[in-house]
């Protein structure tokens, strides 16, 4: 039996479709060069993505047929060389359509594989994201905005073949910069991506994650019934109505807080997340009614305090709120939890306006696609000058 | 609704206790008898006479029930899937490629857990057009989850649609039924049938009660949501396990049925006529059992012992007692009024059902021959039944035969 590899790239669902699709390819393709034979997939369950929602594609490369067809006997691979996360918020967890629960970024990585991160973040701060892991395993961040266009527009910002390049460097054994410079010329014309793969392979580092960090927490988990523990007739009984809500300091109860889907909390689809200023919110109700996940529970004051298990982080509430600043979204990158806003308000009014000031201050433009004509001539520009300069 | 006096000639022929009716009809009557609450219709020969017959029964304020004429099949067993999740009692039908056209709400229909019982007016599948029978429809949902029952005479169909009730309804089934009621032979030609008194009907009858799975506002669930992988194996097993316990139930009803009304089906799924002393048996669904009981008594005057067995109910299909009692005969002639090409010896659906349930039975397996015959409603005439009969005789002495004959083509 030969070597297998396989490699998972974890992506935001419509947004980075495209973007994960290149990359599996390429990677089948640039092992093609050196006689290895592979395959490249999406994940079937994860389809029809919704917009953020964590899903994967996989490429599995074999040294020969037979130890290729080891890997495509299963239904996807069960461990790998390589996890690419192509947008870094990713690494708080994975909770996709394909199954039940929270799964950590790095759980399928074998022991001394290695995790590729699209950030302008701090390893630290990665680190801190990703779920402690029981073996060491290797983080390589590649600098830059995660990569985020959609289905028809495809960014061409280098993402993709500055992933390339650094997987010729940390896995020479898939295949080398050579071959993958090959295939990107040949798939896609075009020798400053060639380029771009190459300083990516210059560049490329990795330091090693040992078991004791990360975030502490047990991912949620949820067991799938036998069927006959399960309803009949495809039936399911509805959520519960709701709650009321207490109050943190005055234990009085009031307000409305509905109850939501245990077993699908959907918010790693979040890239960021509203900040609300309580003392500014003039209660018209207008982020309660739009939020398209009714993520809003209703305060025994009247006030609206998104909660951030239900969250997705689409940022309909900052465009409907009519007052400056009262709902502000930010990077989910710049949080550690989903503890209530309202609570932390209601404890320490100004002790909240200072974090809130703190969070909003540095609004780095964050947004799936693209908001305004012209973003794209924007942004990649700037892309480009991070993948040529570093 | 002003109560109206029925014609003359419609009183004239109706006794007390008996009614000289189709086949269609007597399934109005039993839509009647079970106090049915919502009907679809929409028009295709042959079913639509029994539209015909409820139609007539409601404007005449016999019936209480709504009446809904869809624009289309699709829609027709739509309504009455969604009226039964509300908790009504439903009827529907169909025929032919009518019934293929609702093959959508069909399949949603067992999945469902959906206890709507409905009457095939089995028709050819175009094309050709053709009115005639073929059993092709109502076999297309064998796989589903539909209980599939055949039946030969106006009185069986009235009855059975009184045990399809009362089975489909049983909480621990809520599978669909189907009733088969072969075109023209049935559909169309009047016979005589007793009524049953609707005191004895509500004895056998509970009503309707959707429990867990009632879709109301007080109960609120939702019904037929998107599932991955994780959920529909567990799914599928659960109509397995539903499918698994309609045989013992099935048979609850028929006794009861028995108790009741006094008229006994022996039997539940399948018919055996003259079997005991036989040395081979034909087989067949729905009317052909009439040309092939008459040639019986026929060939039994010229010495041939041959028996005929009639399977009634298709789905669940009773495998382990059919391979039981067909282990006493010498060879079987299976004829099959529908087709299934490509498949194993090219024979038809039941030949192929039959000789299945035989092969992993324990005891003797004799020899079955397929036959497809009278198909697009062409006659099985008594020579037809001859001809069959000579073939299984030279199967069951031996003799090398095809496993697989037209017979009554012009060849």
């Amino acid at each position: 039996m030969g070597r297998l590899f396989a490699i998972e790239i974890i992506y935001r669902g419509i947004y980075q479709k495209t973007l994960a699709g290149r990359i599996s390819r390429a990677i089948v393709l640039a092992a093609h060069q050196e006689g290895k034979p592979g395959i490249s997939f999406g994940r079937y369950g994860d389809s029809p993505e919704r917009n953020g929602i964590p899903a994967k594609n996989f490429a599995i490369v074999g040294t020969d047929q037979e130890t290729l067809e080891q890997g495509m006997a299963k239904y996807e691979p069960k461990e790998v060389d390589i996890t690419i996360a192509v947008d870094d918020t990713l690494c708080k967890g994975v909770e996709s359509w394909a199954w039940y629960g929270l799964q950590p970024v790095n759980r399928l990585l074998k022991p001394g594989g290695t995790l590729i991160v699209t950030s302008r973040e701090t390893p630290e701060a990665i680190i801190a994201m990703a779920h402690r892991k029981e073996v060491p395993y290797q983080l390589s961040i590649v600098k830059g905005t995660p990569s985020f266009s959609g289905l028809w527009v495809y960014k061409d910002d280098h993402t993709d073949v500055r992933i390339l390049g650094t997987i010729a460097r940390l896995l020479p054994d898939l295949f080398s910069l050579k071959s993958v410079q090959k295939v990107i010329k040949e798939e896609w014309k075009d020798d400053l991506k060639a380029t771009s793969a190459a300083k990516a392979f210059d560049r490329a580092s990795s330091i090693t994650v040992n078991p004791n960090q990360g975030n502490p927490e047990t991912p949620y988990k949820f067991d799938l019934p036998k069927w006959h523990e399960m309803g009949e007739g495809i039936a399911i009984p509805s959520i519960a109505h709701g709650i009321t809500m207490a109050d943190p300091l005055t234990q009085q109860s009031g307000g409305f807080q509905p109850k939501r889907n245990p077993t699908f909390k959907k918010f790693t689809t979040r890239t960021m997340r509203p900040v609300v200023n309580f003392d500014t919110c003039i209660k018209c109700t207008l982020c309660w009614l739009q939020c398209p996940d009714s993520c809003f529970d209703v305060t025994p004051e009247g006030l609206y305090d998104a909660n951030m298990e239900a969250c997705c982080g689409c940022g309909v509430c900052e465009a409907v709120c009519p007052v400056k600043e009262c709902v502000t979204m930010v990077n989910e990158a710049e949080f550690s939890d989903n503890s209530s806003q309202w609570e932390s308000w209601r404890k320490d009014k100004a002790g909240y306006q200072t974090w809130l000031l703190d969070k909003i201050k540095d609004k780095s433009e964050r947004s799936h696609g693209f908001r305004y004509k012209g973003q794209y001539e924007e942004q990649v520009p700037e892309m480009l000058e991070i993948a040529r300069e570093g | 609704m002003a109560q109206m006096v029925a014609p003359l000639e419609e009183q004239e022929r109706q006794t007390e206790k008996t009614a000289l009716i189709t086949g269609s009809e007597a399934i109005a009557v039993a839509c009647k008898l079970a106090d049915v609450d919502v009907i679809t219709a929409y028009p295709i020969r042959p079913y639509d006479t029994v539209m015909q017959y409820v139609c007539k029964l409601v404007s005449n304020g016999e019936m209480d029930c709504e009446y809904i004429v869809a624009e289309g099949e699709h829609s027709q067993f739509e309504i009455v899937k969604h009226a039964s999740a509300c908790g009504a009692r439903v009827f529907c039908g169909s025929s032919g490629v009518g019934w293929m056209y609702a093959m959508e709400a069909l399949t949603v229909t067992p999945a469902l857990r959906i206890p709507m019982v409905v009457m095939v007016g089995n028709r050819a599948l175009d094309d050709p057009g053709a009115f005639g029978v073929e059993h092709n429809d109502a076999l297309a949902v064998r796989d589903l989850g539909w209980q599939l029952v055949w039946v030969d005479s106006a009185q069986e169909a009235l009855d059975t649609a009184l045990i399809a009730y009362r089975v489909a309804e049983d909480r621990r089934i809520f599978l669909p039924c189907a009733i088969s009621c072969d075109g023209a032979f049935l559909t169309h030609s009047q016979a005589l049938v007793k009524i049953p008194e609707q005191s004895k009907v509500d004895a056998f009858l509970p009503r309707y009660n959707r429990g867990d799975l009632l879709l109301h506002p007080d109960n609120p669930i939702t019904v037929a949501p998107q599932g991955n992988e994780d959920w529909v194996m567990e799914i599928r097993r659960q109509n397995y396990a539903a499918m698994e316990r309609a045989t013992d139930v099935l048979k609850e009803a028929y006794a009861d049925f028995e108790r009741i009304f006094g008229r006994s089906y022996g039997n539940p799924f399948f018919e055996e006529y003259q079997t005991e002393d036989a040395d081979i048996v034909l087989m067949g669904m729905g009317t052909l059992s009439t040309p092939v009981k008459v040639a019986i008594r026929e060939m039994r005057k010229a010495g041939k012992k041959v028996g005929f067995v009639r399977m009634r109910w298709f789905r669940p299909f009773a495998a382990e007692e059919l391979a039981k009692s067909l282990s006493r005969f010498k060879a079987v002639g299976v004829i099959d009024r529908d087709y299934s090409f490509g498949s194993p010896y090219m024979s038809g659906v039941l030949a192929n059902e039959v000789r299945s349930a035989l092969y992993a039975a324990p005891g003797k397996k004799p020899p079955v021959l397929g036959f497809i015959s009278g198909l697009g409603g062409r006659e099985v005439t008594l020579p037809d039944v001859q001809r069959v009969t000579e073939c299984v005789y030279r199967a069951a002495e031996g003799k090398s035969e095809l496993l697989t004959r037209w017979i009554g083509l012009r060849e």
